[in-house]
C-alpha cells in the first residue's frame, strides 16, 4: 500500500505539472473565443499552445512547478499501517528527479534549498475522511507568482467584502498571470479564512449567483491576461463560507493563475 | 502595432524604434536573473557584460544544460533594482507583470512574455553557459542563445508610454478611496 501511494503521488504529480484539467483549457478557449481585444486573443491561444507542447513533450508546462500542496481524501474504514505524509513526500523527492522539477523549497530566513521539493511542512497535505475505503490524492502544484499576491483581509463588518475583493484583484491581478482562477474564503477566523479560500481553490468551479456577479465585475476592469488589457482578467470564482465572530469580517483571496494545474488518483 | 525581429545585444538605434504595443522576436544571447543574482549584482558587481544586454526576468527548469521550462517570473520583485541594472548598460528586460516606467525612459525596454507559458518558451531556448551556479537552479545567472523568441510585447517603451499604466488607468485602480 506504501509504495502504492509513493507511485500515485508521482503519476499525480507527472500529469498535474504536464496537463491542464479538461474544464480548465475549456474557460481558456471559450475565452479565446469571445476576446474582442486581438492581444489578448493572442495571448490566450498562445497560453493552450503552450499546453499542447507541454503535453507533447511531457514537460512542465511552467518552469515554476510550484509548491507541493496535496488535498487527500481518505476514506474511513480504510487503516494505514504508515506514515501517509513521509509516502507522500517520498513521491514528491522521486517527481522531483524524475519529471523532473525546478526545486523550489527554501528555509524561509536561510534561503537554503532542500533540492527536492520538500523540508518541513512541505509538502502540505490537507486532508478530509470520506465514506468507504479508497484513498484519492490530488496533486495541487501552486506556484509563487499567483500565491504571493494572495491576501487576508480582517476587515470591519460594516465594510462591503465584495468591494474588498475587487479593489485588492484590480491592484495584483497583473503579476498573477491572468486570466484567473480566484478562490474566496469569507468569514471564520484569520487562518480559517486563507483556508477556506485554498479549499475554494480545490473545490472549483462555482457558480452561485454571487460568484456569478462578482465574476462580472472583475472582468469588467479590463486588466486581461497578463495585465495587457482586454475581457479576460478571471476565469472562474469559488467563495467558500464559515460563520464568523459577530464582531469581526475576514475575507481571504487565494490567487490562482491560468495554468490552474491538478489532478488526481485513486489508490485502491 | 509593428512586429520586429531583433538581435542581441541590443543598440540605442533598436530601443528606440520600438514602440509600447509592438511585437518583438528576439535571437542571440540573454541572461537569466531573478532575486539573488540581482543581490549579488549590487554587492559584487556583475559577473558578465551586460552592455547592450537582454536581462531575463526568469529562474528556468533545466536538466543536463538542456532547457526544460524557461517562461517568465514576476519582474515587481526586482524593481528595486531597476534603476542600476540599466544603468549597467542592459537595454531591454523581459518578464512578466511589468516594472515602474520612468528608469525605462530615453535607455530601454521592457518585454512583456506570456507568463506560465514555460515549455513554449523552452523551445525557442538553448544553454550557452551559466554564471553563479552556486546560486542553484532557478536563481543563477543563465546565459541562453536564443532562436525567434517571442512573442514579446513592448509594455514600456523608452518613450514613457507604459501599456500596464494605461491599463490599470482605464480601470481607475489606484483612484479610489
Amino acid at each position: 500500500m506504501r509504495d502504492r501511494v509513493v507511485q500515485a503521488t508521482v503519476r499525480a504529480l507527472q500529469r498535474a505539472e504536464t496537463t491542464l484539467p479538461h474544464w480548465v483549457l475549456q474557460r481558456i478557449q471559450e475565452a479565446a473565443d469571445r476576446e474582442s481585444r486581438p492581444l489578448a486573443r493572442q495571448h490566450l491561444q498562445f497560453m493552450l499552445e503552450n499546453v499542447r507542447i507541454a503535453g507533447q513533450t511531457s514537460l512542465p508546462l511552467c518552469q515554476d512547478t510550484g509548491l507541493t500542496i496535496f488535498h487527500v481524501k481518505i476514506g474511513r474504514d480504510l487503516s494505514l499501517d504508515f506514515c501517509l505524509s513521509e509516502a507522500i513526500a517520498e513521491g514528491v523527492r522521486i517527481a522531483t528527479q524524475k519529471i523532473p522539477l525546478r526545486p523550489n523549497a527554501v528555509n524561509p530566513l536561510t534561503r537554503k534549498n532542500s533540492g527536492d521539493n520538500t523540508g518541513p511542512g512541505m509538502p502540505d497535505i490537507i486532508l478530509d475522511y470520506v465514506d468507504g475505503r479508497s484513498l484519492s490524492i490530488t496533486a495541487f502544484p501552486k506556484g509563487a507568482g499567483s500565491e504571493n499576491m494572495s491576501l487576508v483581509g480582517m476587515l470591519n463588518p460594516a465594510d462591503d467584502p465584495f468591494d474588498f475583493i475587487v479593489k485588492t484583484v484590480a491592484e495584483r491581478a497583473a503579476n498573477a498571470c491572468p486570466p484567473l482562477f480566484l478562490g474566496i474564503g469569507l468569514g471564520g477566523s484569520f487562518d480559517l479564512a486563507a483556508r477556506l479560500a485554498k479549499r475554494a481553490l480545490l473545490n472549483m468551479p462555482g457558480n452561485s449567483q454571487e460568484e456569478l456577479q462578482l465574476l462580472e465585475r472583475i472582468n469588467s476592469l479590463g486588466i486581461g491576461p497578463m495585465g495587457l488589457g482586454g475581457d479576460t482578467t478571471a476565469l472562474g470564482i469559488k467563495i467558500e463560507t464559515a460563520f464568523c465572530h459577530t464582531a469581526s469580517l475576514p475575507v481571504a483571496i487565494n490567487f490562482q493563475c491560468w495554468a490552474n494545474r491538478s489532478a488526481t488518483e485513486i489508490v485502491q | 502595432m509593428t512586429k520586429y525581429h531583433l538581435h542581441t545585444p541590443l543598440s540605442e538605434v533598436d530601443v528606440e524604434k520600438l514602440a509600447a504595443g509592438d511585437v518583438v522576436f528576439l535571437s542571440g544571447l540573454l541572461f537569466t536573473a531573478r532575486d539573488k543574482a540581482h543581490a549579488l549584482i549590487r554587492r559584487e558587481g556583475s559577473p558578465v557584460s551586460l552592455d547592450g544586454a537582454a536581462l531575463y526576468h526568469c529562474g528556468p527548469l533545466i536538466l543536463d544544460k538542456k532547457v526544460l521550462s524557461a517562461g517568465p517570473t514576476t519582474s515587481g520583485r526586482m524593481a528595486r533594482y531597476t534603476d542600476e541594472i540599466l544603468g549597467l548598460g542592459v537595454r531591454a528586460i523581459i518578464g512578466k507583470g511589468g516594472l515602474p516606467g520612468e528608469p525605462f525612459r530615453d535607455r530601454a525596454v521592457y518585454l512583456a512574455y506570456p507568463g506560465g507559458c514555460g515549455a513554449a518558451a523552452a523551445e525557442q531556448l538553448r544553454v550557452s553557459g551559466v554564471h553563479l551556479p552556486e546560486l542553484g537552479m532557478a536563481e543563477s545567472i543563465w546565459v541562453f542563445e536564443a532562436a525567434e523568441f517571442g512573442p514579446m510585447i513592448v509594455a514600456v517603451d523608452s518613450h514613457g508610454k507604459d501599456l500596464y499604466l494605461e491599463v490599470r488607468r482605464s480601470a481607475r485602480i489606484g483612484e479610489e478611496d
